[in-house]
């Protein structure tokens, strides 16, 4: 088996390119793509870790992740679109409703 | 052999998750992610965990990738236009760099300790994991697992509502 830090780097660079996605991109489809792929960086920490300390919890935990990001998916896209029917955009600029 | 199956994929998975930032269509960054997604699925079989891997297949890759292809093509997302302000893209370039930076720093610093639990890989082998996890799940866990399915439910009626009323 290989050492843990070996997952855990590829875990923070998943998760840096992830954080660098949702500061820059204004596609707000792809800002949500970014967020999932931050989840699933910290899935893989959870799991290195049960593996690398035997205990099965955090796979548990990864469980109940997916179950938030699938939750998180239903809405998240459902709001997309309703904002999609009114202002015909989902750029993160146009999303100004609660602007003073 | 091992670590070189590792680096081929950590590669794959890397390159495919730079693809999703960097493209400038949305259906392409969908692709590349569910290309990353693959990666950390066999990644997780690398870990001895399966089922994990079979539920990213399923759950990430099948499902909400799914959905999220869906919306793209029904909403008919144009091509990014040229990038205003590039002061904010490199901002958040910097800031996703720092914590790149703080994240490796603190993992070359510190030791991995901590308590060890029972999950062997004979256990694994010999009893299943499948029955591990919902060994776990249904006995320290119930409470979690349930308020799981209160969740759920508060999602589809967030999104019945969301997709009826005129808001």
């Amino acid at each position: 088996m290989l050492a843990i830090e070996n997952y855990l780097i590829v875990s923070a660079i998943l998760f840096s390119i992830g954080t660098i996605g949702v500061l820059t991109k204004r596609n707000a489809i792809v800002i949500f793509m970014c967020v999932e792929m931050m989840l699933n960086a910290v899935n893989l920490t959870f799991i290195a870790f049960s593996r690398h300390l035997g205990n099965i919890d955090g796979q548990v935990f990864v469980f109940f992740v997916m179950t938030v990001a699938a939750a998180e998916a239903a809405v998240g896209l459902a709001l997309m679109i309703a904002f999609f029917k009114n202002r015909e955009s989902i750029d993160v600029e146009d999303i100004n409703l609660l602007k003073l | 052999m091992e670590s070189l199956f590792f680096l081929v994929v950590a590669a794959v998975a890397i390159i495919s998750s730079i693809l999703v930032v960097t493209c400038k269509n949305p259906i392409n960054s969908a692709l590349s992610l569910v290309m990353t997604f693959f990666c950390l699925a066999t990644f997780y079989v690398m870990l001895d965990a399966p089922f994990m891997a079979a539920t990213q297949v399923i759950v990430y890759a099948g499902a909400i990738m799914v959905l999220i292809i869906f919306v793209i093509m029904l909403l008919n997302v144009r091509v990014e236009t040229v990038k205003r302000g590039t002061h904010a893209v490199i901002a958040g370039s910097a800031i996703g760099l720092f914590v790149l930076f703080q994240t490796v720093w603190f993992l070359m610093k510190g030791s991995m300790t901590g308590q060890v639990g029972t999950m062997t890989k004979e256990q694994i082998v010999s009893v299943g994991h499948v029955e591990l996890i919902g060994k776990a799940l249904f006995t320290d866990f119930l409470l979690p697992f349930e308020v799981t399915s209160v969740l759920l439910l508060a999602a589809i009626v967030g999104a019945v509502v969301l997709a009826k009323k005129k808001i």
